[in-house]
């Protein structure tokens, strides 16, 4: 690499923490400008942001579609409800810790099969294993309580439970909002970190030509896996996190149109930038909330700003600002 | 002993039906290579339109007439596939496979909620047909005579497809195109009219599914959704494109389904997956399958 490229890399990453440490600090303080709900709907925004994020690093780092993540979501969501229900755990840190044990493993497996194909193959394979996992949480009704779900109450945050007096509304909107964005921001990092590294670029390398990746020396199943493990615990640990939010955990979570919705929020963001998928699930988020509580066929709704989506703006939301952006740059201050 | 022709007559009768749904998702994907995530709503969409063809509008009729309405949801089916083919999926053949997955999930999403607009939240059935029809007596139990003719039915519809693509001039154009778009091309064919043609027989088979069963179970919201991952099941073990390994992955999972509901009922659905899960670690591209 040339000085000059290295140069231009370095400067576009100060930029990129400079953006990343203005937004955070509007995340910081937001939550003392809205009233609680708007912050909870803002914490599950930024919760599946997580899952997005995880989601990205194989649809967009390394060009597979995977329509399966329901399942590590779930995974990740039921080891909390199980570890309430049968291990009397409490400790929120505890909960991270069995949801990323537990959608490793899952991940672990899935990917065993799945990263031997590509294309349309892996994302029939990951949705029909994804749908194994739905079946047992709704049929092993004594285990997982079927379709009604699992309960999970307020966790304790670092050891400290919620003092006895205090509302939920007000722990979910304070002490679990910053809880989930100090995650989000965590996870933001690491997965930066890897898309950056000399992994991730293999991996879109493997992505954008895997004949020559192969030349080059890339073994691409091992890397396949490897993201697809990444990919599945950063979308358990989203799972963990909306759990305590939701209070209730059902097999919907595991059912694969939710796989859907997780490929809805990173193609409405923009799956070929960073920012993308996180910009998708807030977005996506809003958009649902509202969609629900405008008109009982939400879903038609959303189904046609897929498809315009998809044949209009496949970019995203991200992706059009950016070549708006780079347009306008050129049309008005050359 | 006749237990055991019971069993076999249930095996058979949903391996008929995943046919139909499965025989019509690989159909498309042969010809079009695109997988059509909305398939299961036509064929909640042909049990809909039949049950209320049959159940309300005509309920009074005669059984004759009932008999000769049934087919009204596969038609209905295969009209909604006629109109989608070139106005929304045609775009995306040479897109991707992220975006045609995703176009039909969005497909999905609406066709779902038109069901919805259309005919409300609640269960829809048309259970006189399966009512008349009565029973057959097989050794001291009985067995209702209406799932014979669904079993009848999908035998049917298999051999039609077969004499149709390996015996008609339009089925040699069909493959043709299938294996080479291109040439086929320019050899003068037609390649937009054989696409809409095969997505509205595919259609039409899903629709066929649904207003089949419809007399026997009620039509309800969401069953196209489950109808979907079943079909996968199928094609993943036949082969993605292949109508034999459709007819053949229908029948092994139509028998493992039903020894799966007598032995074990609660691991019946992850007895499939397991199954697909083997067949692609032996032979990755299906018993059928044409390896991309």
């Amino acid at each position: 690499m040339s000085t000059v490229a290295v140069q231009l890399e370095v400067r576009s990453s100060i930029k990129a923490l400079a953006v990343g440490a203005v937004l955070s600090g509007l995340l910081v303080v937001l939550p003392f400008g809205i009233d609680p709900y708007q912050t909870i709907l803002l914490s599950y925004g930024l919760v599946m942001a997580i899952a997005a994020l995880g989601h990205n690093l194989l649809l967009g780092y390394t060009g597979l579609l995977s329509f399966g993540h329901s399942a590590f979501f779930g995974v990740g969501a039921y080891a909390v409800a199980f570890m309430v229900k049968y291990l009397h755990v409490q400790s929120m840190e505890l909960f991270m810790m069995g949801a990323l044990a537990a959608s490793l493993i899952t991940a672990l497996l899935f990917g065993f099969v799945c990263v031997r194909y590509t294309r349309i193959f892996f994302s029939i394979l990951t949705l029909a294993l994804s749908q194994v996992l739905w079946s047992l949480a709704y049929k092993f009704y004594w285990v997982t309580g079927g379709s009604d779900g699992l309960r999970v109450p307020t966790p304790k945050l670092l050891g400290v439970s919620l003092p006895s007096g205090e509302d939920k509304i007000n722990f979910l909107a304070h002490s679990y909002y910053y809880y989930v964005l100090v995650l989000f921001l965590a996870c933001t990092f690491v997965m930066w970190v890897i898309v950056n590294s000399p992994f991730g670029k293999a991996l879109q390398a493997i992505r954008d030509n895997e004949t020559r990746a192969r030349f080059v020396g890339i073994q691409i199943r091992r890397y396949r896996l490897v993201a697809f493990l990444v990919s599945g615990v950063f979308t358990g640990i989203a799972g963990a996190l909306w759990v305590p939010l939701n209070g209730l955990t059902t097999p919907d979570i595991l059912y694969w149109p939710f796989s859907g919705e997780i490929v809805f929020m990173s193609v409405l963001g923009g799956f070929h930038n960073f920012t993308g998928p996180i910009t998708g699930a807030i977005v996506f988020n809003y958009l649902k909330t509202y969609a629900v509580g405008f008109t009982v066929y939400w879903q038609a709704f959303m189904g046609v700003i897929l498809v315009v989506l998809v044949v209009a703006l496949p970019q995203g939301i991200v992706g059009t600002a950016i070549q708006l952006t780079a347009w306008a740059r050129k049309r008005f201050f050359r | 002993m006749d237990i055991l022709v019971i069993h076999v007559f249930n095996a058979l009768l949903y391996a008929s039906l995943l046919f139909l749904i499965a025989g019509g998702l690989s159909l498309i994907y042969g010809v079009m290579r695109i997988v059509n995530l909305a398939h299961g709503n036509l064929y909640a969409l042909g049990a809909f339109v039949t049950a209320s063809v049959v159940g309300q509008w005509f309920a009074g009729a005669p059984t004759v007439v009932l008999y000769l309405l049934i087919p009204a949801g596969a038609v209905a089916a295969a009209a909604v596939g006629a109109l989608l083919e070139p106005t929304l999926l045609r775009r995306f053949y040479r897109r991707p496979e992220e975006y045609q997955l995703l176009v039909t999930f969005g497909l999905l999403m609406i066709l779902e909620d038109l069901i919805r607009f259309i005919w409300g939240p609640y269960p829809l059935s048309a259970s006189t047909l399966f009512e008349k029809a009565g029973s057959v007596a097989i050794g001291d139990s009985i067995y209702p005579r209406y799932n014979l003719l669904v079993i009848a039915t999908g035998f049917i519809a298999a051999l039609f497809l077969w004499a149709f693509i390996y015996k008609t001039n339009f089925g040699v154009v069909l493959r043709a195109t299938s294996q080479d778009m291109r040439r086929a091309s320019a050899l003068g064919v037609n390649v937009n009219r054989v696409y809409v043609q095969a997505f509205t027989i595919g259609c039409f088979m899903a629709g066929l599914g649904g207003a089949i069963v419809v007399p026997s179970q009620s039509a309800v919201l969401g069953m196209g959704v489950d109808a979907l991952v079943l079909a996968f099941i199928v094609v993943v073990i036949g082969g993605l494109g292949s109508l034999e390994g459709a007819l053949l992955g229908a029948l092994i999972v139509g028998i493992f389904r039903e020894i799966g509901i007598s032995v074990f009922p609660e691991i019946e659905l992850a007895v499939l997956y397991l199954i697909a899960a083997i067949v692609l670690l032996v032979r990755p591209a299906g018993l059928f399958g044409r390896a991309t």
